[in-house]
């Protein structure tokens, strides 16, 4: 069940002048405790197998020999999909899918290039028959030393970092710049891989019927995804049909097509019914992408005054040994402060490890988390305060261009996070904070950033007799809260109440909604939604000026204004009518507008454009334990206009508490030896629970944007991640002077100080 | 599926004889046994139900003051029990820091005595692990072990025991009592978990078939019932396990210590009494060397089996913040966050009578 199929669950929404603005209810929030919102996982056709992954135990090598005749065996298995039976593919697997396709594993060779890579895949009646044969197959290999770390890796140039940002950039005379420097600063930082771990697993229930494929999955990006589905299986792409109405969550995972899916799909193929394959939490360790290990240097170079004269920063990026995502965490040091000379630069290291892809803040959660640290640490080396240290650096214009901001509240970010905080009573010298338990107190900042793009989209909208409407758009909801606030922005643009407004979303045969990922869903779903309704209302306004019987004749040059379902006359509101008595005159029993997105390319050449914000963090340290607790975060930013504050505030919770998790606890420990990791699953792979969050605020620093689209809106999904990671890691250093450069922060790193 | 058949008796006797047959195990809430079966770590032939066994799920206070507490009583009901709370704080503040709310809620105090380690090999079946597989090695010894033991280890065998509840329960003197076809018998708690030797896939004292039908405290561990506290350090506030704990019970009389009482959790493969460190402390006037002495005393025989060394120094360390904190008396409730460092960080309380 869906929102689109359950309008009466729907709240009344008390409208105080305008939809857009108000801080509505998630419209799915009750489906979703009352666990009536239906997730991939939750469908079963009739007559549905499931399939379960056979994940490789080794890292480098080829399987040897798998047992089938014992798998087969197994009551209730229907099938085992090998490399010697698959069926074939009508797209190389080992080539990339344009335009974000990364090379996938779908059992095309008996090679094994990491931990839990699919060497087979078991089909049955049941759940527990097809993990039985699973086990049956009980593989051999041949194993190959693995790569696994720094020492070992093949280190190379890459062509690009990211999705096809530069791996290298220099602005101005980097030696010049270090040339003038009274004092330069020199650091190294370690970022540890971290996985996705969205609470709801990858999943597909896959149903052919003859050449027409329907698919249940968790999809961040659908018609993107129906487009490559239909070139892997050889089918015209309106053949294909995702159905995705939530996500539980997705944070980058679910954005790129991956084997397992594509091996459930083949799966149902293969056997000739509909299949369903969830991958377990340990499964999820490997061949759906995860944030990839970075080791960071920063060099920074001041003059007397504090101002940078230099910044150099760094990355090698670990990635896999047959495909490239290395992370693009040096491009962090590309947007942020003022230097007359900034060299960012990238390299790539080969491991025998699923290859990495974008995790939530991809590059800039990374590069921030050593930049702002590396920023705090030439703070005190000039004896400057830290947020006094960043004003003297403000970038007014983008340092490596030049170009303007399109708008950059930055610093009424600073002002509002330091003043709700209290940072004007921060002692520059660090350890000379105390609690009145005896803890030690550390106050920590840190810059906050991440890019507002938007995307190419599509929308539809219908106005109906009765004056109500439907919109439509292929939109993405992962937990934001997407069926929220686009339905709001089509209900602005319709001059409609939310609860006139039917909103259907969530399904590729929409017109397509574009990708849920850059923090750019709102920006360019939404857009194309707003621009549909004022379609609509532009074709109705049209009907109502031209016709005598209207109370809106003539109106033309003067204009009309709609809101609650009427259009008005704009210099005299006593005359307007409704849409539905306008419709019925002209005897027309629909009105179907369309709309676009895409970001102006004169504006996109001119302005350079960014989310920003400011983070403080509080840490207390237990003075001989050394356990650390984040008691206090404040995060002020600005994010241009912003739709629905209660949903943007939770992105910035969110945000920040991933930053926690970053700083404090996520890793995924692999085994150097054999590659496998050895804290696959929720217990073990930390991140934060209820008790780990403290005191929380988010400041929403108005900005209005004329630049970025013309609904003035950025992006605010990712950017909480940024800045707090710092935050913390320098908060930990001002409760105690020990400066730790790798993540998660340890007992025992602070301990072998103390 | 793996295929067993599973057997729910209704009395004890009737259990202990259907686990006679080899390849039997008992189930309780099986919070911790379930996933092992599920990733292939341990694969009963034979499981027999004891939750519906009569009479294991009562608190029962005896006329000489000791408490029976029955196998079957879920590790919150007893938590949450404000005589046993009172008589017993630091048990109870073990017992809330441990696993979460609804794991709580299941477990049971049997099955807790019974839950196996957390060494990431021993979970993972393709790797070595003489506990698992006797005679396939350790891959724990040069993998990543910075949580494993660093007392009583062997080359056979690194791993920790996991359990919080058992660290203050083996301070405490508390006796198991087990039942099977040859009759019943006690176990001292100290006595039940062993140490690896060179046969770490035998971790305790129990015979085969042998089922524990409840705990005994002596009356004895009332008089510490004003100085006790349970003290944990972790890697998140909750729902992790330590990375070591202490377990301080003090009995004061005239600012001097009459009898102490000190074990750590997390350095050993069971839970670890100091008795030559609660020795040194009996007569003596309470003060922060004496704690820290007791600490190093407590530690004497500790050295790193991996890239855990830090645990050593964080053991002694936190031997002494634990016997500060019970010198400074048991709170009057249960810190909203039990066993933390913090626990003074939230005015707020669980609502548990904690009171001497």
């Amino acid at each position: 069940m869906s929102p689109d199929t359950q309008s009466t669950t729907i709240p009344r929404h008390v409208r105080h002048g305008s939809n857009a603005g108000q801080p509505v209810s998630r419209r799915d929030g009750v489906l979703k405790v009352t666990g009536a919102a239906t997730y991939a996982a939750d469908n079963h056709p009739e007559g549905m197998l499931h399939a379960v992954i056979v994940p490789s135990t080794i890292a480098r090598g080829r399987v040897r020999s798998l047992d089938v005749s014992a798998a087969k065996a197994h009551p209730g298995i229907v099938e085992v999909i090998t490399p010697e039976n698959r069926i074939p593919l009508h797209f190389d697997p080992n080539d990339k899918m344009p335009p974000f396709g990364f090379r996938v594993e779908v059992l095309q060779d008996d090679s094994v290039r990491y931990v839990n890579q699919p060497i087979a895949v078991v089909v049955a009646e049941t759940l527990e028959a097809a993990t039985e044969g699973a086990r049956l197959l009980a593989p051999r290999y041949e194993e190959e030393l693995p790569r696994t770390d720094l020492d070992n890796g093949e280190r190379y140039d890459a062509e690009a970092v990211g999705v096809g940002a530069p791996a290298v950039t220099t602005a101005g005379d980097i030696d010049a710049g270090f040339a003038a420097a009274t004092r330069v600063t020199e650091a190294e930082y370690y970022t540890p891989p971290q996985y996705h771990n969205a609470m709801e697993p990858h999943a597909v229930v896959a149903e052919w019927n003859g050449d027409h494929l329907t698919l249940d999955m968790p999809n961040q990006a659908l018609r993107m995804s129906a487009a490559s589905y239909a070139q892997y299986f050889g089918i015209p792409v309106e053949n294909v049909l995702i159905r995705s109405p939530f996500l539980g969550g997705g944070f980058g995972s679910k954005a790129i097509l991956n084997g397992p899916q594509i091996l459930g799909i083949l799966a149902a193929r293969q056997v000739g019914r509909p299949v369903k394959l969830v991958l377990t939490r340990a499964q999820m360790y490997g061949p759906v992408g995860h944030r990839g290990r970075t080791w960071q240097k920063l060099r920074l170079g001041t003059d007397a005054e504090g101002k940078l004269t230099a910044l150099h920063h760094t990355s090698i990026g670990a990635t896999s040994s047959f495909d490239d995502f290395v992370e693009p965490a040096a491009n962090t040091s590309l947007m942020l402060y003022a230097s007359p000379a900034i060299r960012a630069d990238h390299k790539g290291l080969r491991l025998d490890i699923g290859t990495p892809g974008p995790m939530r803040a991809p590059g800039e959660a990374s590069g921030s988390a050593a930049l702002e640290v590396a920023i705090d640490e030439a703070a005190q080396a000039c004896g400057m305060d830290p947020l006094a240290f960043r004003l003297a650096n403000y970038a007014e214009t983008e340092p490596t261009s030049g170009r303007p901001y399109s708008s950059k509240a930055l610093r009424e970010c600073y002002e509002q996070g330091a003043a709700s905080f209290g940072w004007s009573n921060r002692p520059l010298e660090p350890g000379t904070m105390r609690d009145e338990n005896g803890f030690l107190v550390g106050w920590g900042m840190g810059t906050a950033v991440f890019p507002c793009p938007q995307f190419p989209a599509e929308a539809r909208a219908t106005l109906r007799a009765d004056g109500t409407a439907l919109v439509e758009t292929g939109g993405v909801d992962m937990g934001q809260g997407a069926w929220t606030a686009l339905a709001q922005l089509a209900a602005e643009a319709l001059g409609l109440d939310l609860d006139q407004v039917e909103f259907h979303s969530g399904r590729s045969d929409l017109p397509d909604g574009g990708v849920a990922g850059g923090s750019g869903h709102t920006a360019s779903a939404g857009q194309a939604l707003s621009n549909a309704g004022s379609d609509v209302i532009a074709q109705l306004s049209e009907i109502a000026v031209n016709d005598p019987d209207s109370p809106l004749f003539g109106a033309g040059n003067i204009g009309v204004v709609a809101g609650e379902g009427r259009l008005y006359r704009r210099d005299d509101e006593t005359r307007s009518e409704t849409y539905a008595e306008i419709l019925a005159r002209a005897g027309r029993a629909e009105l179907v507008g369309s709309g676009k997105s895409g970001r102006d390319p004169a504006s996109a050449d001119r302005f350079a454009m960014n989310s920003h914000g400011a983070v403080f963090a509080e840490v207390k340290v237990d003075p001989a334990l050394m356990q650390v607790k984040v008691t206090r975060l404040v995060g002020a930013f600005a994010a241009g206009r912003v739709i629905n504050p209660k949903l943007v505030r939770s992105q910035y919770y969110g945000g920040m508490i991933w930053g926690i998790s970053f700083a404090l606890q996520e890793e995924a420990l692999a085994d150097r030896r054999t590659g496998r990791i050895m804290n696959a699953d929720l217990a073990e792979y930390h991140v934060p629970v209820n008790a780990d969050v403290p005191e929380m605020e988010a400041i929403l620093v108005p900005e209005v944007d004329p630049h970025v689209s013309p609904l003035g809106i950025k992006g605010v999904g990712e950017i909480g991640v940024t800045g707090t990671v710092g935050a913390i890691a320098n908060a930990v250093w001002h409760a105690t002077g020990i400066r730790v450069r790798k993540y998660p922060i340890r007992l025992e790193d602070l301990l072998a100080r103390r | 599926m793996n295929r067993f058949d599973y057997i729910k008796p209704a009395s004890v006797s009737e259990a202990v004889t259907e686990a006679a047959r080899p390849g039997s195990a008992y189930l309780a809430a099986g919070t911790n046994m379930l996933d092992l079966m599920k990733v292939g770590v341990v694969g009963p032939e034979r499981i027999i139900d004891v939750t519906g066994l009569p009479g294991l799920a009562d608190i029962e206070w005896l006329t000489d003051g000791s408490v029976r507490i029955g196998a079957l009583v879920r590790n919150s009901d007893l938590a949450y029990d404000t005589r046993f709370a009172e008589t017993f704080p630091m048990v109870a503040e073990a017992l809330l820091s441990g696993a979460s709310a609804q794991l709580r809620n299941a477990a049971t105090v049997g099955g807790n005595l019974m839950q196996r380690t957390r060494c990431a090999y021993f979970l993972d079946p393709a790797s070595a692990c003489n506990k698992r597989e006797p005679g396939s090695g350790c891959d724990a010894r040069e993998g990543e072990n910075r949580l494993h033991a660093v007392i009583g280890f062997t080359e056979h065998c690194i791993a920790v025991h996991p359990s919080d509840f058992c660290v203050p329960l083996v301070a405490l003197g508390a006796e198991v009592e087990v039942e099977s076809l040859d009759g019943k018998r006690t176990i001292p708690l100290a006595e039940f978990h062993l140490l690896p030797g060179d046969t770490p896939h035998v971790e305790t004292a129990l015979r085969p078939g042998e089922l524990i039908t409840g705990l005994k405290l002596p009356a004895q561990a009332a008089a510490f019932s004003g100085h006790a506290r349970y003290l944990k350090l972790r890697e998140r506030t909750s729902y992790a396990f330590a990375v070591v704990s202490a377990a301080a019970a003090l009995d004061m009389a005239d600012g001097r210590i009459r009898q102490a009482r000190i074990a750590l959790g997390g350095v050993a493969a069971k839970p670890w009494r100091a008795e030559e460190a609660e020795a040194s402390l009996v007569g003596a006037e309470a003060s922060p060397s004496v704690f820290a002495r007791a600490g190093e005393i407590a530690l004497a025989g500790a050295h790193p089996s991996g890239s855990n060394a830090f645990k050593i120094e964080l053991a002694r360390r936190i031997v002494a913040r634990a016997l500060a904190l019970a010198l400074e008396g048991t709170p009057e409730a249960m810190p909203a966050l039990p066993a933390s460092p913090f626990s003074t960080l939230s005015g707020e309380t669980s609502g548990v009578a904690h009171v001497a």
